[in-house]
């Protein structure tokens, strides 16, 4: 549905040139709720702002619908936009018109007539739940309100794709949840593609399918959001996992563990599981079979658009040989496994 | 006396509304232009901003006084004479078009830059963008501005007496200073002073008008 191909931004200033976006390739599928995480001044906004070429790349292309939004005129382009609807952190609200006026702003553009205005703009007032606001001035509504508003109108040309652009990082976590939920069920129900950048991960965890990870103009990591949560790769994924999840170390801990095994140390492991392999007792198993000793340490359960995943911090004592084939056996179950450190036996 | 005020009142309202009517028809488009020009505006072009900026800046150096004097041949040129209130329109219109275009290109040019976006991203036209959004959304710091142009050009008008523009200015000058009629010139000035707050309180008025929805 959406497809970038190297795509760069290049920002000149008078004494710097500053590299925004440094060949992106991504793509997107039909149905999809993509995220794009990252944290501020990644380029995350750059990124969302080529998918419709608010921002223009200055290399790469841009596919969006079989079209090469890239390469044609202003006029085909203007066209093309009508497909892909947008929002805001700001909202980006007319002051002067009410919240029919607004939402009714993409078919005036275009032309339509009142009656044809009419007949498109009430149904998605009902859907966003605005019905009851449609005559009211977007100063007297509340953050949530206003983006549902801009929601509405983002809808109103019936485009394919929406795109987010921190849509709820000014909102409170309770709005935030509603506006989630609205946009998963404007995905299921108009079989819509959205694509959104945030900050948060719990945006992410909430209603993403894939996520890429942008880090310094770059995609770090791309991937569903069950892996990414099971088993991140690049540092910052691990960073915004581990803020997400909250499972952090204790400090003593962490102060005691070494890089490198010694006769002295037995190994601290993040253990992740989820889908069939959270369902059977595994740990339990490689207590009993390996003759270990299993000390958790911390433990969280996420639940990640319905599946539930587990990440659990545990030290682990007994023989070299049976620790690593435990590992082996785990991981041969589909847990990952990654060995944090060697902390030395405490007395 | 009664007489020679309504008059000279009616020739100043004359002279101030329809140079502020020429001056909004004109004075707009040209805000518009001087916002949308600007670097990073949608229609970004450096070079016109420039030209445009540098000659508005020239016609709002020169004093009015010597504006209107040098102006006399064009406006012969205009209206066929070089007396009187028609004839006063002409400077006071083209020294009033840059004041006012500046006050609209700073009210333009604080609307969000969001808003462009937004009207971008649903296939807005760069003329769309500005009927359906630009001006709408500036609609009550330009009405600001043209109220204290209206304001301006009472002043400016009262000057246009000294080369026989008619009007309380000219009234005020011939009548009470060079005839040494006192009352004259308190009743011209309460008079210009009541107009004044006429104007600013409809201006007010309208802008609360745009205001209450937001």
């Amino acid at each position: 549905m959406i497809s970038l191909k190297d795509v760069e931004r290049v920002y000149k200033t008078s004494n710097a040139t500053v590299h925004a976006l440094k060949g992106i390739t991504l793509n997107v599928k039909q149905g999809e709720i993509f995220g794009i995480i990252g944290r501020s001044g990644a380029g995350k906004s750059t990124l969302i702002r080529c998918i419709n070429l608010l921002e223009r790349p200055t290399r790469g292309s841009v596919i969006v619908d079989h079209c090469n939004l890239t390469t044609i005129n202003k006029e085909a382009l203007r066209h093309a936009r009508r497909n892909i609807g947008m929002i805001f952190q700001h909202f980006n609200l007319l002051n002067s018109r009410t919240v029919y006026q607004n939402v009714a702003l993409p078919l005036e553009l275009m032309g339509l007539s009142k009656k044809e205005i009419s007949s498109t703009v009430h149904p998605l007032l009902e859907l966003t739940g605005l019905t009851e606001k449609a005559n009211e001035y977007p100063y007297h509504l509340s953050g949530g309100q206003k983006q549902r508003v801009a929601i509405a109108r983002a809808l109103v040309n019936k485009p394919k794709i929406l795109l987010c652009d921190e849509a709820t990082s000014s909102l409170d976590p309770k709005t935030t949840h509603s506006i989630l939920q609205l946009l998963r069920d404007i995905n299921e129900k108009l079989n819509l593609t959205i694509v959104l950048i945030t900050h948060e991960m719990e945006v992410i965890k909430s209603i993403c399918t894939e996520v890429a990870v942008l880090h310094q103009g770059e995609i770090v990591e791309q991937g569903s959001v069950l892996a990414l949560f099971a088993d991140p790769k690049s540092d910052i994924a691990k960073e915004f996992v581990k803020a997400a999840t909250r499972l952090e170390m204790p400090i003593a801990l962490r102060r005691r563990m070494r890089p490198q095994p010694t006769s002295t140390t037995h190994p601290v492991l993040r253990i992740s599981f989820m889908g069939q392999s959270a369902q059977e007792p595994f740990i339990a198993y490689v207590i009993q079979h390996y003759e270990l000793t299993v000390n958790i340490i911390q433990a969280h359960l996420e639940t990640i658009r319905d599946e539930a995943i587990g990440i659990m911090i545990v030290e682990v004592m007994g023989s070299a040989d049976n620790i690593q084939n435990a590992i082996a056996f785990l991981e041969s179950k589909g847990l990952h496994i990654e060995v944090l450190g060697h902390a030395p036996r405490s007395t | 006396m009664l007489h020679d005020l309504l008059n000279a009142l009616q020739e100043t309202l004359f002279m101030v509304f329809t140079a502020g009517f020429f001056t909004f028809m004109i004075g707009l488009p040209l805000g518009v232009l001087l916002s949308v020009t600007r670097k990073g505006q949608f229609l970004a072009n450096p070079f016109l901003n420039k030209i445009f900026g540098t000659f508005i800046n020239a016609a709002r150096s020169i004093p009015y006084i010597v504006f209107m004097v040098a102006l006399i041949p064009l406006t012969r040129l205009i209206v066929g004479t070089g007396e009187g209130s028609i004839a006063a329109i002409v400077p006071l219109t083209l020294a009033a078009i840059p004041f006012f275009a500046r006050l609209a290109e700073t009210a333009i040019a604080e609307v969000p830059k969001g808003l462009i976006e937004a009207a971008q991203s649903v296939g807005a036209s760069p003329k769309q963008i500005i009927y359906k959004v630009l001006i709408p959304e500036a609609l009550p710091g330009i009405i600001n501005g043209l109220t204290v142009t209206l304001v301006h050009l009472v002043g400016y008008s009262a000057m246009a007496g000294a080369i026989g523009g008619g009007g309380l200015g000219s009234l005020a000058i011939h009548k009470g200073y060079h005839a040494f009629q006192t009352n004259y010139i308190v009743a011209t000035v309460v008079i210009l002073i009541c107009l004044v707050q006429m104007i600013q309180i409809c201006g007010d008025y309208i802008v609360h008008g745009t205001l209450k929805r937001q």
